[in-house]
């Protein structure tokens, strides 16, 4: 199962390696990782897409517990949430394929923010899915470089992850 | 204003240190120097830094205090790693403070340079790299508030040299606040009350606890809730201790080399307290063939990752195992009862123990288990007893009935050969006039053997047991196993005379080779000799092996027995 877990982390040098290590100490599956201090300096939020069964993640929210800097761990994916990638994806745009480009772009509510006589910059936010899905439907032959934020969430109404 | 240096030592007197086992070198110069000028804080100087944390831990374990190791930079630090490791696996509070270059120097490769919060990182419960000489102070109470609290865990503390130069005024925190760290103390009411429930309808209980119990100091109440409830209890290796060993309801410890009663009663118990143990793979074996379908499990631990981590538990509890106990024997006060249906399981127990799995065949050669038991009547079942790693460990653990917690100081989570020594040079500078005995095999004596020295140094009085069988023994029991006896690097040749070894570091050797000798040589050197070091020599059966044995992947009944073979 895919779950994406947040976590507020004391912004301390070295906080990221303390989580990063402890995945890979223990044999957990990082697919993305973000992180950048909240509203709060002190404090940063990190997200971490990962899978594995009900039993691995319970682990890994308790693990990540453990870890003397972590303040709060939340699983999102347990109940509601909104969740966002922010990809940039540099495309061949020349000939035929620029006015094609242009269109692939518009049709998934992308906006190109940079151009040049031969290329196009690209960026697109949604649910990775849509990321994949916009990757999927262009010639792969043109892309010429995909950037990728990796996940970022946060919990629908009242739920907040907050000290 | 005082300097870094001083700071540091101040914090040690705050903490009521009252000695430190370290070595000196370029990067905690001004420490030292500052440790030079006081008298309050005793300095043990090892001869390797990873003796220094090993005693640290073993002062540790054999006390209630948090030991202290205070190295060098670079190597000093790299040396340390193993102490840490064994210290972590285990539990074990502790502060490392360690050296490091200059501020400014850091990461330009500098002189006896390493990334020590990088390197200690996955074998710590927590560490630091101090920036400002500033936070010293208030690091340094961290890491003792860390270290002792909640799941216990060696810290360690990066200070770099500028920083110890440096002047600042001295205010040592009289309390830590921190928003990331809270760790539980009391256990939830409710589901205390669902464990006492549950131990009401047991039909086959069986009381489990581990090294938890000694690090809570719990084994007063413990002892009183098996009392109260008259289940059966077993001990892991790191709980051995926790409940008197000589009481009528101890069935021995449990697991890989568990007596036979231990094991079937875990196995076929529909009831498990687990009280500050963590069913790892030592214990239970393969958990897939653990228990049966029905059975049922509480467990207390103050480490919520320790629970339903490998065997699934109904009635989780996470708190101080001393508190809950608490909480547990006040619940049990009106109208407890267990079932009587326990009779029966008692004597299902009765008739395992009738199998009698420790029982050893003597032979012409002094037999292992003779010199463990030997050294048990000699020290009046009383002393504090060291080990190394391997079948001498096993048999320490199976023969030396331990009643009391603290006494038995082993390394059993991360299992490192040459602990032995200098976790009896722990001891002693934790408990001056305690019989210390070192049970060691030929082989892990040494990975440590320099310490005979610092033992000469400062006059302790470390009885070494050497249950030298030419082998490493236990890896030799597993080829002859599990690899057709092919005894691939299992034979240590060249060995050297250590009666002269031990002589020659200004200590009393003795070598022992038959076995109407065992008895009298333990009663000359723990008396004759009490105030030496005695390094004595046991000449043994290279032949005998640790039984009962659980191998690794079966479960818990599948055990091979001495007499099957
Ligand atoms: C540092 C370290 N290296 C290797 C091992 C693997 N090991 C476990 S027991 C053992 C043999 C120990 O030999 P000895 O100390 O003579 O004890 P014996 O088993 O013969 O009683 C070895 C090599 C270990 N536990 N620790
Ligand atoms: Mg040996």
């Amino acid at each position: 199962m895919r779950h994406i877990i947040s976590i507020l982390i004391e912004n301390e040098s070295g906080a990221l390696s303390r989580v990063a290590g402890l995945f890979s100490a223990r044999g957990y599956n990082i697919e993305s990782l973000t992180v950048a201090p909240t509203e709060d300096p002190s404090l940063s939020r990190m997200t971490i897409l990962t899978w594995g069964s009900d039993d691995v993640l319970e682990q890994i929210t308790k693990q990540l517990n453990k870890l003397v800097d972590v303040v709060k761990v939340v699983d999102l994916s347990e109940a509601p949430h909104v969740e966002r990638e922010l990809m940039l994806i540099k495309v061949r745009a020349t000939g035929k394929d620029r006015e094609e480009m242009k269109r692939m772009a518009d049709i998934f509510r992308g906006r190109i923010i940079d151009v040049t006589e031969t290329a196009y910059v690209i960026e697109l936010t949604g649910a990775s899915s849509k990321l994949d899905s916009f990757i999927a439907a262009l010639d792969a032959g043109l892309i010429l470089e995909t950037v990728r934020t990796g996940v970022c969430g946060v919990g629908r109404g009242d739920r907040i992850l907050k000290v | 204003m005082i300097s870094g240096a001083e700071i540091v030592i101040r914090c040690l007197q705050e903490e009521k240190v009252d000695c430190v086992f370290g070595y000196p070198g370029g990067s905690v110069l001004h420490i030292y120097d500052a440790l030079f000028k006081q008298e309050q804080v005793k300095h043990i100087l090892v001869r390797h830094e990873q003796a220094a944390v090993h005693a640290a831990d073993a002062y540790s374990r054999s006390s209630q205090k948090v030991g202290v190791a205070l190295v060098t930079s670079g190597p000093g630090v790299t040396n340390t790693v193993t102490g840490i490791a064994t210290a972590y696996m285990d539990s074990i509070p502790m502060v490392v403070l360690c050296g490091q270059v200059p501020t400014a120097y850091i990461g330009q490769d500098a002189f006896q340079e390493c990334d020590t919060v990088g390197i200690t990182r996955p074998c710590v419960k927590h560490n630091f790299l101090v920036k400002d000489v500033k936070d010293l102070a208030v690091t340094i109470k961290k890491a003792f508030h860390i270290a002792a609290t909640g799941r216990p865990g060696p810290v360690v503390v990066d200070i770099p040299k500028d920083i110890t130069a440096q002047m600042c005024d001295f205010e040592y925190p009289k309390s830590i606040q921190m928003r990331s760290y809270n760790p539980v103390v009391k256990g939830h009411l409710g589901q205390i009350k669902k464990a006492v429930q549950m131990l009401q309808e047991a039909k086959r209980p069986i009381i489990y606890t581990g090294g938890g119990v000694i690090l809570s100091d719990a084994s007063d109440k413990l002892a009183q809730l098996a009392r109260k409830l008259d289940f059966p209890v077993t001990n892991t290796l790191m709980g051995l201790g926790g409940y008197p060993a000589t009481d009528r309801q101890f069935v021995g410890m449990l697991g890989m080399h568990g007596t036979f009663e231990a094991n079937n009663a875990m196995h076929y118990a529909d009831v498990i307290l687990a009280v500050g143990a963590r069913f790892d793979d030592r214990v239970i074996g393969n958990p897939e063939h653990f228990g049966g379908e029905k059975r049922r499990v509480i467990h207390i631990d103050i480490d919520p990752s320790s629970i339903s981590k490998r065997v699934k538990v109904d009635v989780p509890i996470v708190g101080n195992v001393a508190d809950v106990l608490d909480e547990m024997l006040k619940l049990m006060d009106g109208g407890f009862k267990t079932d009587p249906e326990v009779a029966d399981w008692w004597k299902q127990i009765d008739e395992w123990r009738g199998r009698k799995s420790l029982a050893y065949r003597q032979s012409e050669h002094i037999m292992p288990q003779f010199v463990v038991e030997k050294l048990y009547e000699v020290t009046g079942g009383d002393a504090f007893v060291t080990s190394d790693v391997g079948q001498h460990q096993m048999f320490a653990a199976q023969y030396y009935k331990f009643d009391k917690p603290r006494r038995w100081i082993n390394s059993g989570g991360l299992g490192t050969m040459g602990v032995g020594l200098p976790y009896g040079m722990g001891v002693l500078m934790a408990n001056p006039d305690a019989q210390v005995a070192c049970i060691t095999g030929e082989g892990s004596i040494q990975m440590c053997i320099q310490e005979m020295s610092t033992c000469k140094q400062y006059g302790l009085p470390v009885k070494i047991i050497n249950l030298n069988n030419g082998m490493l023994g236990m890896v030799r029991q597993w080829q002859e196993m599990f690899y057709s006896k092919r005894y691939s690097q299992s034979y240590v040749t060249s060995l050297p005379d250590f009666v002269k070894l031990a002589e020659a570091y200004g200590h009393v050797g003795m070598k022992i080779e038959r076995p109407e000798d065992v008895e009298p040589a333990l009663r000359k050197a723990f008396t004759e000799h009490k105030d030496d070091l005695v390094f004595m020599d046991f000449i043994i059966d290279p032949a005998a092996n640790v039984f009962p044995m659980v191998a690794a992947g079966k479960g818990l009944t599948e055990m091979i027995l001495a007499e099957e073979l």
